[in-house]
């Protein structure tokens, strides 16, 4: 079962009722997996915050409660989670963050860790889907006998790592009454004051807790030599040293244990932490004044593995044979077919400054296209946008657009178009809507008309949207066709007010989506002049010279015909 | 039993992450502990991708790393050729000879390397190449390459055929159920 699978089947058998989420890689699948079992109310949400909130708001009624995230969708939901700290909880609420350290598809590689630190909350982290599928029943344990909302730290090699899991039956919770309680879920500063003390004499419980503990193990082998670590470093180390070490596993990593640490310290002459991104087992070792070997040996970037601790130790390293090959690198490209390529292009073109977004479209900004200027978090390009428009004036606002998706328009490019309308700049917003979530792997969300379980519900209808925040000037265009593109920017450039153009086509690789045949090379037209190449479609290619289209790629959409000069390229005749 | 290794690697798209599940389905039948570990997202936009499948006794670490591979199944020839620091010594690939061109190529920064499957047999490497692609056509549809690679492995493990088509059936839907025993034989016979 796939780490994220057995976060789900957790979910179902500790009588979760609600979960909502933002998809965000590597999360997703926890509730995607979670919206299989009939008994949990499952829903995407626009956003994290807003996700954090309803699962907040599910606690509040009584019942167990979850949310899971990205370890950036932890800054959108930061907001809720420092004060649910001090409400605490009444059904029992799990927060689930997925860290992405070597950022197989992320924008950073932050540690949450200083998260659960910071706003005071507890967090378990599990080596394997075995463990994570009992830390989350741990989990809803803690949250409610110790009144708090609890994370649970998931990486990418635990979520998306398959090993086996036992199965149990789900413990059926029954609805208690609702009562209120003004006291401690008003967070007025009155009531706020005498919430605080509560949380700090929690961290007390919650430290006493982790000297018992069994999410913490201690393995006592050795005398020599020791090692602290957690999660799936734990798996390199015992890869590594199998029982010839003595092994302190945390499996409760905020708040730290201080005395089974010591006596872990005393018990071996030389003491290791090893725990990838920052050094937070290391620096409570350095606060106890525990002497200890952390990131003097290990780095704090990337992810590890068995080698990164074999060679930290000058131990023997496997080594494979090489070929003398010059390998050229395969960086991921978008899709053939991709609506967003079109629209890429002319931007491309006519030199327009273009502030990006999170998404696939981000692939717009690689080589041949380099189509974008900036991308930073979800939303930031709309945001962005008017900010650069108010420092450059006019001039900017004539040749600067920004681009984002449905997906992440309705996630946090709302407000920053609100602010646009309301404090009045030129921009040029252009919504890539391709009708879906897409880099996540096809998520539903608000505009495109269906739930989670793929049920048909409210399809906010994003020109009416827009026009509603005050946006007057507001066109579709159909990012296949580059002459329709290229007007309406241009258009939409040189207007004096702000406008929102939605280039609107279905990703490609959805399944309802039909392709076209695909387009044919007349050999005799093609003169080499290498447009169709300009728009990087992984299905164009120069053999001998001559354009060549794959066959098993092409969707034949059509954006490549339009380029080429000398009608070398064409949809094959209709038998 | 000594943990032994496979990696599978391709490009994003070509099926992968259902071959990984396969032989993880029938690892699991045969009782052994299993880790498989799989990248999403991003990578998976036609970029190189890797997916490791680890057995034995006891498995801890998900991640194979350089020189521990026993076995490399890859989709597309030049990425066959990228992670052959991978394989342990006497390890083999069995690998697609289908060439896909990369960005850097077809934008012309970078070129597709030349008679790669020779260029590994002649770093001492032993290489099983065939045309999967034209099997899987054969068999029904191009997508089917997965599961004539799967076809392929089998010769190297002592698993049956009974057990091999209960994991098919397992992991591929109903209607191409058919389509996919056929592209298994056909890669198993090649």
């Amino acid at each position: 079962m796939l780490g994220n699978e057995a976060i789900a089947r957790g979910l179902y058998e500790a009588g979760v009722r609600v979960v909502s989420s933002y998809p965000g890689t590597p999360s997703t699948e926890i509730t995607e997996f979670a919206a299989k079992y009939d008994e949990i109310y499952c829903e995407w949400a626009p956003n994290e915050k807003v996700a954090t909130e309803v699962a907040f708001g599910a606690s509040l009624r009584g019942a167990r409660s979850a949310c899971a995230m990205k370890h950036v969708g932890l800054n959108v939901a930061a907001d809720p989670l420092f004060t649910l700290s001090y409400t605490g909880v009444n059904g029992g609420m799990v927060l689930f963050v997925a860290d992405d350290p070597a950022m197989h598809s992320s924008q950073n590689e932050q540690d949450s860790r200083h998260y659960a630190i910071a706003a005071k909350v507890p967090m378990l982290e599990p080596s394997d889907s075995a463990e994570a599928k009992e830390f989350v029943k741990e989990a809803y344990k803690i949250s409610e006998e110790y009144d708090t909302p609890v994370i649970i730290r998931m990486c990418t090699r635990i979520a998306h790592s398959q090993s086996s899991v036992e199965l149990c039956d789900r413990e059926e919770i029954s609805l208690p009454d609702y009562e209120k309680n003004p006291q401690k879920y008003i967070m007025a500063p009155a009531n706020a004051i005498r919430r605080h003390p509560f949380v700090e004499e929690r961290t007390k419980k919650l430290q006493a807790l982790g000297e018992i503990t069994t999410l913490n193990k201690v393995e006592k082998t050795s005398k020599e030599m020791g090692i602290i670590c957690s999660g799936t470093c734990y798996q390199y180390v015992k890869e590594v040293f199998g029982d010839s070490v003595s092994v302190l596993k945390l499996g409760l990593v905020n708040p730290l244990p201080v005395e089974i640490i010591k006596d872990f310290a005393e018990y071996v002459d030389k003491l290791y932490v090893i725990e990838e991104l920052d050094p937070i087992i290391e620096t409570h070792l350095n606060t106890l004044g525990i002497p200890c070997v952390g990131k003097e040996m290990f780095s704090l970037l990337g992810e590890f593995n068995q080698n990164t601790i074999r060679k930290a130790f000058g131990m023997d390293m496997p080594e494979g044979k090489a070929t003398d090959a010059v390998i050229p690198i395969r960086p991921p490209v978008m899709c053939a077919g991709c609506p967003h390529r079109g629209l890429f292009y002319i931007l491309a073109k006519n030199k327009i400054t273009a502030l990006g977004d999170i998404g696939c479209y981000t692939l717009g900004s690689a080589a041949p296209l380099f189509a974008l200027d900036s991308t930073l978090c979800m939303g930031a390009s709309v945001s962005g946008i008017h900010g650069f428009n108010k420092a450059g004036g006019a001039q900017s606002e004539k040749k600067t657009v920004c681009v984002i998706g449905d997906s992440t328009f309705m996630h946090s490019g709302i407000t920053g178009l609100v602010n646009i309308s309301y404090n009045a700049s030129n921009s040029t917003v252009i919504i890539l809507d391709n009708s879906i979530t897409g880099m996540t792997g096809h998520q539903q969300n608000p505009t495109t008309g269906y739930n989670i379980k793929g049920d048909p519900a409210a399809k906010i209808n994003l020109e009416e949207l827009c026009k509603a925040v005050g946006i007057n000037r507001v066109r579709v265009v159909d990012p296949y066709n580059l002459n329709e593109c290229d007007t309406a920017i241009k258009e939409e450039l040189s207007v004096d007010e702000p406008s929102v153009i939605i280039s609107r086509r279905p990703c490609a690789l959805l399944k309802y989506v039909k392709h076209n045949k695909p387009l044919i090379v007349d050999a005799d037209k093609c003169r080499s002049c290498k447009m169709c190449m300009k728009i990087g479609c992984p299905a164009i290619s120069m053999e001998n010279g001559k354009a060549k289209v794959d066959n098993t790629l092409c969707t034949g959409c059509g954006v490549c015909e339009q380029l080429c000069k000398f009608d070398a390229l064409k949809a094959p005749k209709e038998d | 039993m000594e943990t032994k290794n496979i990696m599978i690697v391709g490009v994003g798209g070509q099926g992968s992450l259902l071959a990984s599940k396969l032989i993880g389905k029938l690892l699991l039948t045969k009782g052994y502990d299993i880790k498989v570990s799989e990248v999403h997202g991003m990578s998976q936009r036609g970029g190189s991708v890797v997916t490791y499948v680890r057995f034995g006794d006891k498995v801890y670490s998900p991640i194979i790393d350089k020189g521990e591979a026993d076995f490399i199944v890859s989709f597309e020839l030049l990425e066959a050729a990228r992670w052959t620091e991978y394989l342990k010594p006497d390890g083999k690939i069995i690998t697609n000879t289908q060439e896909i061109n990369p960005m850097p190529v077809i934008t012309g920064a970078a070129e597709y390397p030349a008679d790669l499957a020779e260029k590994i047999r002649s770093a001492g490497i032993e290489i099983d190449a065939f045309d999967a692609l034209s099997l899987a056509e054969k068999a029904g549809s191009s997508k089917a390459v997965n599961i004539v690679l799967m076809g392929r492995l089998s010769k190297y493990f002592d698993f049956t055929e009974e057990e091999w088509m209960k994991a098919i059936e397992d992991s591929v839907p109903q209607k191409f159920l058919e389509m996919n025993k056929k592209a298994f034989d056909l890669g198993k016979n090649a």
